[in-house]
């Protein structure tokens, strides 16, 4: 496989910003910040230099073919071409496919090794492990630890520290997912009755988006998801942070708001780890003002998004399964302050 | 007097009579013959025509008909996607009409529309007076409506299927998709593969069978062909989506646990079935293409085709190698990394046909004086837009490039390039290369040229774009895309490229519209090609060939001696064609061939009730055997053949029949 330089593979994305502008982004598999994109991403680059030189040369080759022309369509046809024409022709025609063939093995090899290094060493490694469950249409996940208090569930934000390969156990709970890193990895489907894994690593520190690949029912364009890679030292302040129980309510608004919480019907679906609410129908709430975004990395977390949220969720995306709600505007008030506290 | 001739073995004629009697012999004939052939008139008429012309054309404009609706629904998702968080289609809607256009494109207009030209050419392309199976393609047509009428009504009536057009368990299955929407689409499945497989039996049959004398296998046009591998392909891959859909039906009528995992059932093992039809499905589009692609290039290089054998054994090995690649749509579901390399290796390798096919073409092309029509721009628009589908499907083939590009919009752009590219624009050289043959009128070059580059900018406009959303990350299938995403400006600019491509479409209704009306006379064979369509009248007799040709070579209007014998003796009072051998086309035995019958209507019927009350109750099922039980006895009793005893029990013995030693078969 062809090992590209940084600098050579620089000015290559450059002359090819042409046609492949903007190759910054978030959610963007030639943009890679780990291993497995990395390595697919090299692949892909390998696969499309050698792709456009044969379509160039056959192109080139059609376009010389065309030069003579007729406008008659009564040329006498030609039925025994000239003898020594023809073995040059099929001269070349056997070059050109001997050459295909070869390209054709020299990506098979080239992709199988790509393939292997992403898969095998998941083996060796021995890194964070997170349970992904899919469901219509948010993202449950749940952090694995031999230590059990280290073990806690959240919704629609994987932060993972940056070098440290994780590994996902990816299941669902209702129809079939795909859960899809552009930046980091490629994409692996989330099965009902069957576990599928993959790993990825993330070497930048960074916000990188991820959305479902697998066309899902009504909302899948609106079933994303963040990872959010950070150093090892943040990351164990922010598991730290998530194991705990939900912060309790200080102020008087706030007590309120739990009130309204825990006597409206959001505990039927919803979960405040250190409260009555147990349900996991719903994304777990417990850190929820801890997250950048909801609604499935819809909206960003601000309290005018929440008040919308559980206001109209319906008009923000149409189907989601949480009904309307209709608070008076001080209990709403109250509530969004209980839930921006929860953080 | 014609009862005594018809009574007499056929028989290579040998002029012994005077030019007078022998025209007053012929017109006598053709008086026959028409008479013989003529079509039922009226709307009674309509209904039960077998003619393989009619039937065929019918089959054109319906399906023609569905691309203009599918080609609606991908405008209206183009107008959707033109800008992040559009409100132009709800969600559901959206899902709708993508599940509807995929299907439609797939199901209604591109399978249909291929066989249909194996259906109207076939015939006189070998020198047979019609297909094997009149009646039998007569029911096919009316399953296949029936199926798209379905669909359509579904969809008006906001029923129309959403969980895309592969339907994936368990999203499809009674738990997530109640109401009666998926059961319309694994309905209209199955309608259309009983057309489908009605549509391969009788290429099969007409194609073996019905060949005219001389016409050994070796000297079969590389179109019908194409449309033999085909029948081929359709016959083994139909099966896996029928018990794919069937069981879905059944998992929702009457509560199978097939595909549910709750209680045993799998959800991969649909997708192997769908895709064991699916990927093959690709080629049962592709192929038939293919075959037009050869005819238009022969006919406006002026020469015969380079590497004939290769370019046959390349359509076989596609239709072989195509059935091993179905995996490479799951590579993201949990398979061993042995079994998904060998599905690259096989997902890569059919590039190798491809690419022989590719390289033939442009050896026939080189150094030949071409004659510019709209068909050949057409055709040099499929290579450049095929060969770079084809090759963003070598790198869809590698396991973990798939991964990522797998269900995004590059996919959706890598498609297109080889469905549009591979197919419709084939078609489209088609529509203008067969047109004068169909109607007698010639389409306008001026507007053909417009049209063309208005496909051809506007395909490329929608699609090219798309490519780069899939590697940034745009999956496929959904219905919008916030704005941080940054996908809005490749979007607007495929939208803008979908009315561009939608107006080349209107611009080619236009040209036909007008020709029908006003285009020029065409004459019997405008293009001085070589095939035997060309040696009957524009548009043909409804008998297709006064007398059955003799073919010479692979070439049978280039290469015909100037006092060309034909075959004689075949009945012109009765529906009779030549059955001749499978390899050498050696006369055999002549075969009356079924005329008009209302039967095939009622056994269309009878199963269009049974499929669709059996989306309510699975009492349709007993119904509909019934009905389609007493309808099917009656059609058998009207077969002419049904009293017919085998060749072989009867004076006409074959040996008597053989041709003259000139005329066996030889390379040419």
């Amino acid at each position: 496989m062809i090992k590209l330089t940084t600098t050579s593979r620089r000015i290559l994305q450059c002359l090819l910003a042409l046609c492949f502008s903007s190759c910054s982004g978030i959610q963007n598999s030639i943009n890679p910040a780990g291993p497995q994109a990395d390595s697919l991403s090299r692949l892909w680059w390998l696969m499309f230099i050698v792709c456009s030189i044969v379509f160039v040369l056959v192109m080139v080759a059609l376009l010389l073919a065309l030069r003579k022309r007729t406008p008659h369509s009564d040329v006498t046809p030609v039925l025994e071409p000239p003898a020594d024409q023809e073995r040059r022709k099929r001269n070349v025609v056997i070059s050109a496919v001997t050459i295909t063939v070869i390209i054709l093995f020299v990506f098979l090899i080239a992709s199988f090794s790509a393939g292997r290094s992403m898969t095998a060493e998941l083996a060796n490694k021995n890194g964070l492990s997170i349970e992904l469950n899919g469901h219509q249409w948010w993202w449950e996940v749940k952090y694995q630890d031999v230590d059990a208090s280290n073990i806690f569930t959240t919704a629609n934000e994987i932060h993972i520290p940056v070098g440290v390969p994780v590994t996902f156990s990816l299941r669902a709970a209702d129809v079939i997912h795909s859960f899809w890193v552009p930046n980091l990895s490629g994409k692996k489907d989330l099965i009902p009755g069957k576990i599928n894994t993959i790993w990825l690593q993330a070497d930048k520190p960074g916000v990188y988006r991820g959305q479902c690949a697998e066309y899902c029912g009504l909302q899948h364009a609106k079933m994303a998801l963040w990872v959010v890679a950070e150093p090892q030292e943040q990351f164990n302040a922010w598991r730290q942070n998530q194991t705990q129980t939900s912060m309790p309510p200080l102020s008087d608004s706030q007590k309120r708001g739990q009130q309204v919480f825990l006597s409206s019907t959001c505990v039927m679906c919803h979960a405040v780890n250190g409260t009555p609410a147990g349900s996991n129908i719903g994304p777990n709430l417990t850190h929820v003002a801890s997250r950048n975004m909801i609604g499935a990395a819809t909206m960003t977390n601000t309290r005018e998004h929440l008040a919308q949220w559980i206001r109209d969720s319906q008009s923000v995306k149409p189907g989601n399964r949480m009904p309307q709600h209709n608070f008076n505007e001080a209990d709403l008030q109250s509530l969004l302050d209980y839930l921006q506290n929860l953080k | 007097m014609s009862d005594e001739r018809a009574k007499q073995p056929p028989e290579i004629s040998t002029s012994t009579i005077s030019d007078e009697e022998l025209a007053e012999v012929m017109e006598r004939e053709k008086g026959e013959l028409e008479r013989t052939w003529a079509r039922p008139r009226g709307l009674h008429g309509w209904l039960i025509d077998t003619d393989h012309k009619a039937i065929a054309l019918r089959y054109i404009v319906t399906a023609f008909v569905f691309f203009v609706l599918g080609g609606i629904e991908a405008a209206l998702m183009r107008i959707q996607l033109a800008r992040p968080e559009n409100h132009f289609l709800s969600p559901d809607k959206y899902n709708q009409i993508f599940t509807v256009h995929g299907t439609t494109m797939m199901f209604l207009f591109a399978v249909p529309i291929m066989t249909a030209f194996g259906i109207y050419f076939l015939p006189l392309m070998i020198g047979a007076r019609d297909v094997a199976f009149p009646r039998l393609n007569l029911y096919g047509y009316y399953v296949y409506l029936i199926g798209g009428i379905l669909l359509y009504a579904g969809f008006l009536l906001n029923t129309g299927p959403d969980a895309g057009w592969f339907a994936y368990v368990p999203l499809s299955g009674p738990a997530y998709s109640p109401g009666k929407r998926v059961d319309i689409w694994a309905q209209m499945i199955t309608f259309t593969e009983i057309s489908a497989l009605v549509g391969a039996v009788i290429v099969i049959g007409t194609t073996f069978k019905m060949r005219a004398p001389g016409m050994t296998l070796n000297r079969l046009p590389l179109f019908v062909w194409a449309q033999l591998v085909t029948a081929f392909m359709v016959i083994f891959a139909m099966p896996a989506v029928m018990l794919a859909s069937s069981f879905l039906a059944s998992d929702r009528l009457i509560d199978t646990h097939f595909f549910n995992p709750a209680e045993g059932g799998d959800a991969i093992l649909y997708q192997h079935l769908f895709w064991f039809f699916g990927h093959p499905e690709v080629y049962i589009i592709f192929i038939p293409a293919l075959g037009f692609i050869s005819p238009i290039i022969i006919t406006f290089t002026r020469r015969k085709i380079f590497g004939h054998l290769a370019l046959v054994l390349s359509l076989i090995s596609t239709g072989f190698i195509g059935f091993g690649l179905w995996v490479h749509h799951m590579f993201a579901t949990p398979i061993p990394q042995m079994g998904q390399s060998f599905f690259t290796g096989a997902s890569m390798m059919i590039a190798i046909p491809s690419g022989v096919q590719i390289f033939c073409w442009i050896a026939t092309l080189w150094g030949g004086k071409l004659n510019f029509k709209t068909p050949l721009l057409f055709v040099l628009g499929f290579f450049a837009i095929f060969i770079l589908g084809g090759l963003t499907g070598v790198m869809l083939a590698s396991v973990p490039l798939d991964l990522q590009i797998h269900d995004t919009f590059f996919v959706v752009a890598h498609l297109h390039y080889v469905l549009i590219g591979g197919s419709v624009f084939p078609l489209f050289g088609a529509f203008y290369y067969w047109f004068p043959k169909w109607t007698g009128r010639m389409l306008s070059e001026w507007a053909g040229r417009l049209n063309f580059w208005l496909m051809f900018i506007g395909f490329n406009l929608v699609f090219f774009p798309m490519h780069q959303l899939g590697l940034h990350g745009m999956p496929r299938r959904v219905y919008t895309y916030l704005p941080e995403t940054g996908w809005g400006m490749l979007n607007l600019i495929a939208s803008i490229g979908a009315f561009i491509l939608a107006a080349g479409v209107l611009v080619f209704i236009v040209n036909a519209v007008w020709a029908l009306r006003v285009g020029a006379v065409a004459g019997d064979d405008p293009w001085a090609a070589e095939s035997l369509e060309w040696a009957v009248s524009s548009p043909p007799p409804h008998y297709n060939f006064h007398n059955i040709p003799v073919v010479h070579g692979r070439y049978p209007l280039w290469q015909a001696p100037e006092d060309a014998p034909v075959v004689r003796g075949l009945s012109t009072t009765k529906r009779e064609t030549l059955v001749t051998s499978v390899l050498d086309a050696q006369p055999e035995l002549r075969f009356e061939i079924p005329g008009p019958s209302i039967w095939p209507l009622m056994v269309a019927l009878a199963t269009g009730v049974t499929f669709i009350v059996g989306i309510f109750t699975p009492w349709a099922f007993l119904v509909g055997a019934i009905l389609a039980g007493g309808a099917l006895t009656a059609w058998f009793f009207g077969d002419p053949n049904y009293e017919n005893r085998p060749g072989h029990d009867t004076e006409e013995k074959s040996e008597t029949v053989v041709p003259p030693g000139e005329l066996q078969p030889k390379e040419v």
